[in-house]
């Protein structure tokens, strides 16, 4: 991983100086390694803050929406997740693909703070791939118990760039994908309900899930404004906190590439991702495999039509 | 000081429930909030913090106010504020109880907040002594001692036993009542003390330097360069202002119904771009006007005008919940002084 970085930084620093770039955006050293930020850097002075870990979980891509909209080129840094995303963006008109030069970086999978909280570890013994967590206690942990549930799951490909910077075959998931909306369609309706109620009940409607995600790009979300008559900066029952989220759920399906950000900074560790997760499953069953963000000029699912388009009520019923 | 083996201790939440209703660290779904004691819930007081702050118990994130029904040509106004009746919290840490302090502040001058002085009123606290403060935690900056974090009991884990020590008239009522505890010994309280403050000492943020956050600067401070680079990142959630124990900010809302209308408040946010719509509008227009606000206020603002207490306990919270890494501890350092 720190050969990764050095490499990285070399790019970054030989196309600002080239004047190929005037800005790059990546992550940036924390107070406590694992309090990584996202930062634009305009000088190779200020990479000295630069960094490319285990904990670089957070999706850059949503911050091209602005950024491109400024003076000059930003060089990217993104892991492959990222870069579905990216693709997508492009696909809706939200970046300037032309102030953007692309590097897509090798990921093994990123650290889920929570559970490194969790677990009380609070040693990080180094920040290669092959690292040791190990809790006050001295437990010692393997880095595939600690990685974000999205990395655990992960199936995406480093996309087409200018550029990309990889050392290692790319790991494959541990786990199925749908391994949970499984379960989930298996329950009951009551069960199902009583699930999802216990998790969304601990919704403090802070809307980072909203915020962090990188299919809502709305200029104001129809929540925030007072005009729409439905704005909410609260729950004002157990209802609406459900609401939200699967209206949100909806308005993202057949753009969502499951980059897994909402469940990522949910304060309260809700699930949120599989709310997505059954629409792409659903999907899946009626239009044939799709990853949104796998390119940038198809019509998705949703918004193409086709005459051999099933009834989604052959397939499910009613 | 009275004690209890942890093995019984539902036995002593029973008994307290029993008497009055008791509040608790519980988790449900993965995640530990506040939240009543009631058969089956999955109490929880291993985690060193609750998500949302104890502050949800005086000020929760909605309650109601008024209630506007309406027939023909008829208002009828009914106060819809929930009584208050004496309740317990119980498993408040050092860095909780001190932001009530804080509230206190802000919703106990005059005008006196009702709805926040009734609920206040009621409460009879039992603190938590933090066996392992993490390394987001840096309450002693802001001088609370973790070891011993006040309120009407505090309570202390030693071993497989938890000891009680009455601090105020309150407290000792509720003691003398309670049944399930038996006479408990002070030596063990006072070494397990002694080592949670050398835990202290070790912490990576304990000597955060906050010298330059006076009245007199306050121009200069707001005027820094360094608050766009802090700010980058943020992403203009409401998570740092929501699982923060000191943020006060609230809007009051009017909910439609069939026949009438549903006065509530709810916290706000000043992350928020709909915050604050003075006349017409937000006045802070960009994501950096909104962040320096939050700390402004926290850390210049607050402590002009209260004596010189800050309005940030160093719970951590906002170090550990920010989806970016964004937080109070890297202001500190920028601009705080010699950090």
């Amino acid at each position: 991983m720190q050969k990764l970085e050095t490499l990285m930084l070399e790019k970054a620093k030989n196309l600002l100086s080239s004047g190929e770039v005037s800005r790059v955006l990546g992550w940036k050293k924390g107070e406590l390694g694992y309090d990584v930020e996202p930062s634009v850097f305009t000088s190779a002075q200020s990479l000295d803050n630069f960094v490319y870990n285990v904990f670089c979980g957070a999706n850059l891509s949503k911050y091209l929406v602005q950024e491109t909209k400024k003076e000059g080129k930003i060089l990217v840094f993104l892991k492959p997740c990222d870069s579905y995303s990216f693709n997508q963006l492009i696909k809706e008109h939200r970046i300037n693909k032309d102030k953007v030069y692309t590097v897509g970086v090798e990921c093994q999978g990123k650290i889920d703070n929570y559970k490194l909280k969790e677990n009380g570890i609070e040693v990080v013994e180094s920040f290669d791939e092959e690292v040791d967590f190990v809790t006050v206690n001295g437990k010692k942990f393997t880095k595939g118990e600690i990685v974000l549930g999205k990395c655990s799951v992960c199936e995406k490909k480093l996309l087409d760039y200018d550029e990309v910077i990889s050392i290692n075959e790319k790991r494959s998931p541990d786990k199925d994908r749908f391994e949970m909306v499984k379960k989930l369609e298996s329950m009951t309706a009551d069960e199902r309900y009583a699930f999802w109620k216990d998790q969304l009940s601990n919704c403090i409607r802070c809307n980072a899930c909203r915020n962090v995600c990188p299919a809502c790009t709305c200029t104001k979300c129809v929540f925030d404004n007072d005009n729409s008559g439905i704005a909410s900066k609260a729950n004002s029952d157990s209802f609406e906190e459900k609401m939200f989220h699967i209206i949100r759920a909806f308005h993202v399906a057949g753009r969502c590439t499951d980059c897994g950000e909402c469940s990522r900074v949910c304060p309260q560790h809700i699930p949120l991702h599989l709310l997505n997760r059954k629409f792409i499953g659903d999907i899946n069953r009626l239009y044939g495999t799709y990853q949104a963000g796998e390119d940038t000029t198809s019509k998705g699912p949703l918004t193409d039509y086709t005459k051999q388009d099933v009834d989604p009520s052959d397939v499910f019923g009613g | 000081m009275k004690k209890i083996a942890i093995s019984n201790i539902e036995k002593l939440y029973n008994e307290i429930s029993s008497l009055q209703e008791l509040y608790l660290p519980v988790k449900k779904a993965g995640a530990t909030n506040f939240a009543k004691y009631e058969n089956g819930v999955d109490v929880d007081i291993k985690s060193l913090q609750t998500v949302k702050s104890a502050k949800d118990l005086f000020f929760p994130q909605s309650e109601d106010m008024i209630d506007f029904k309406v027939s023909g040509k008829n208002i009828e106004i009914k106060d819809a504020r929930a009584q208050s009746n004496p309740f317990v919290l119980f498993g408040v840490r050092g860095c909780d109880l001190k932001s009530f302090e804080v509230l206190d502040k802000v919703f106990l001058q005059e005008p006196v907040d009702t709805m926040y002085k009734s609920k206040r009123d009621a409460v009879t606290v039992i603190t938590l002594a933090c066996n392992n403060p993490e390394s987001s935690c840096f309450c002693k900056v802001f001088g609370v001692d973790p070891a011993n974090p006040k309120g009407d009991i505090q309570a202390t884990i030693v071993g497989e036993e938890m000891f009680f020590e009455p601090l105020t008239d309150k407290g000792s009522e509720l003691l003398s009542k309670l049944t399930t505890l038996e006479d408990g010994d002070e030596k063990a309280v006072e070494s397990e003390k002694k080592e949670i403050s050398q835990k202290v000492e070790k912490l990576p943020f304990v000597n955060l330097d906050l010298s330059n956050f006076k009245g007199e600067n306050l121009m200069e401070l707001f005027d820094r360069p360094e608050w766009e680079e802090l700010s980058k990142a943020c992403l203009g959630c409401g998570t740092c202002t929501f699982v923060c124990p000191t943020c006060q900010c609230f809007d009051i809302r009017d909910f439609e119904t069939n026949d009438g209308v549903k006065r509530f408040r709810c916290w706000d946010s000043c992350m928020y771009s709909e915050f604050t719509k003075m006349a017409a509008e937000n006045p802070r227009k960009t994501q950096m006007q909104r962040y320096r606000q939050r700390f402004m206020h926290k850390l210049v603002y607050f402590p002009a005008n209260n004596g010189g207490e800050y309005s940030c306990v160093g719970c951590g919270r906002c170090v550990k919940k920010c989806p970016q890494s964004l937080n109070i501890v890297k202001v500190i350092k920028k601009l705080g002084g010699k950090n």
